[in-house]
């Protein structure tokens, strides 16, 4: 990054600190610090408590592996949802997504990530034991893999249904094929192939299922 | 800023990493432009127009611009998908095997046809075989032959004689067999005979006809081995995405065991309740 000599170094530590932040350029980093200096004290002490608080506070749910500040988090404990399916997605913010979507009544399991052969990162790298300790009984009926669709998602996938596979459990993996919105005519051979093998009857009433 | 003209290319892509919050760079692979690494702008996006179409493990046709550091991507069509190698984790696994090899061993902006046309060409191999490792070894032995590193299997490495099919030996620090009395005297891993035989017919034949060959589980542990030691010895490294191959070849048994553990401990569970 360049640094002017004339910037003083507390304002360009805090100019590198914002820039370590994903999606965040040299420019943009800046900005935020120039912004926090000229905010009142406040502000500023508001924004580094916060920053502290969502790290002394929050860990992962020993259970899911989501993050939470209460252990077991509120998913796990919720009596109103089924212990006999489990969506396994890569990251937190799948779970909100999911959740958001209101499409999932059982509980979940967060990998913390994919495997990626090639970077070298393997199962060992994720939350994958957690998840075989949960599926020992027979309380969990099918696992739900809703990894991302490409080809971390697809290694992933493959591993976790040969370890789960040998374990007598039923898994099952969410459909891919078209994003709503999209136009036909723009999309891929493999998108066009999955979305054509999950085709579904249109003669059904709405909401029958 | 000087003005170039974008560039149309072939390429396979052998892997990506993400960018930002919503683009990728791409490592493509040309046949005659080398090695490229170019931005997928917004591929991370749903809605995404180019997302399928820069996948790894798949050929297309991309445009290119110059960007300010790196290359962009203004359009890409894919040309052969290469579903199997992406339904089928073995075959994946096998296939990013060889992407990561060529993705190690290239430079940008050198020509490389005869190498992208044998990765294309074990690509396609491998998509359709019911043998994804024996294709991978094959394409493995013919990248050795092509990138200067060819295992030498008609003469001992060592004194030079011209060696039969019955107790030789492999060297891989050497590059290649060693006669029985070599071998005797302590060089090189024991080589089979069969594995001898097949050495060399994989080195005249197509990766289909290699496919074909049966081979026991023995023999392939073997050629496997040797092969690998080569290729440490030509790369001067272990390649990354062999030990994702050993974690799928233990999966069915760490899912084994671990029901075994569940019901070793709710035997336990039982036995103290009933104390
Ligand atoms: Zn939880
Ligand atoms: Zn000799």
């Amino acid at each position: 990054m360049q640094r002017s000599p004339a910037t003083a170094p507390t304002i360009a530590r805090l100019i590198e600190a914002f820039h370590r932040l994903p999606g965040i350029g040299p420019k943009s980093a800046q900005r935020l610090a120039y912004h926090v200096l000229r905010a009142p004290r406040a502000e500023a002490e508001a924004l580094s408590e916060a920053l502290l608080e969502v790290k002394d506070s929050t860990r992962l749910c020993a259970v899911c592996q989501n993050i939470t500040d209460a252990d077991p988090c509120a998913v796990c404990l919720d009596p109103q949802r089924s212990d006999s399916t489990i969506c396994v997605v890569e990251e937190p913010l799948d779970v909100a997504a999911i959740e958001r979507a209101g499409v999932h009544r059982g509980r979940y399991h967060v990998l913390h990530g994919a495997i990626s052969p090639m970077d070298g990162v393997g199962p060992e790298d994720l939350k994958v034991r957690e998840l075989l300790s949960r599926l020992g009984d027979a309380t969990v009926e099918e696992v739900i893999l809703a990894m991302n669709p490409n080809l971390e998602g697809e290694a992933t996938a493959g591993y976790l249904s040969r370890v789960i596979g040998a374990m007598g459990v039923r898994i099952t993996r969410i459909a891919h094929g078209l994003p709503v919105g999209a136009d036909v005519e723009y999309a891929d051979e493999r998108t066009l192939r999955a979305a054509m093998t999950h085709r579904v009857e249109v003669d059904r009433e709405e909401g029958s299922d | 800023m000087p003005r170039i003209r974008p560039i149309r290319t072939e390429a396979i892509v052998l892997r990506q990493r993400p960018l930002g919050d919503a683009d990728r760079i791409c490592v493509l692979f040309s046949p005659t432009r080398g090695r490229i690494e170019a931005v997928a702008k917004g591929v991370r996006k749903p809605l995404s127009k180019m997302s399928g179409h820069v996948e790894p493990l798949s050929r297309g046709q991309f445009g290119l611009a110059q960007g300010r550091s790196l290359f962009v991507i203004t359009d890409a069509q894919t040309l052969d998908p290469w579903s199997p190698l992406h339904d089928d984790v073995e075959r994946m696994t096998e296939a990013l095997a060889m992407a990561e090899l060529v993705d190690r061993s290239t430079d940008a902006e050198v020509s490389s046809g005869p190498l992208y046309q044998l990765l294309r060409r074990s690509l396609e191999s491998l998509a359709s075989t019911q043998s994804p490792a024996a294709v991978r070894r094959w394409f493995t032995l013919r990248f050795l032959d092509q990138q200067g590193y060819q295992p030498e299997l008609d003469a001992c490495v060592r004194c030079r004689t011209e060696v039969g099919p019955e107790g030789n030996g492999y060297s891989a620090v050497d590059g290649g067999v060693v006669c029985p009395n070599c071998h005797g005297a302590g060089h090189g891993q024991r080589l089979t005979s069969p594995v001898f035989r097949l050495l060399r017919y994989m080195r005249r034949s197509s990766a289909q006809s290699t496919a074909q060959v049966r081979v026991d589980a023995q023999a392939s542990a073997e050629l496997e081995r040797h092969l690998s030691m080569s290729l440490e010895q030509a790369l001067d490294a272990r390649l990354r995405s062999s030990s994702f191959a050993e974690d799928l070849a233990r999966a069915e048994t760490i899912g084994r065991s671990a029901v075994q553990s569940a019901a070793e401990s709710e035997r336990e569970e039982q036995r103290r309740a009933a104390i």
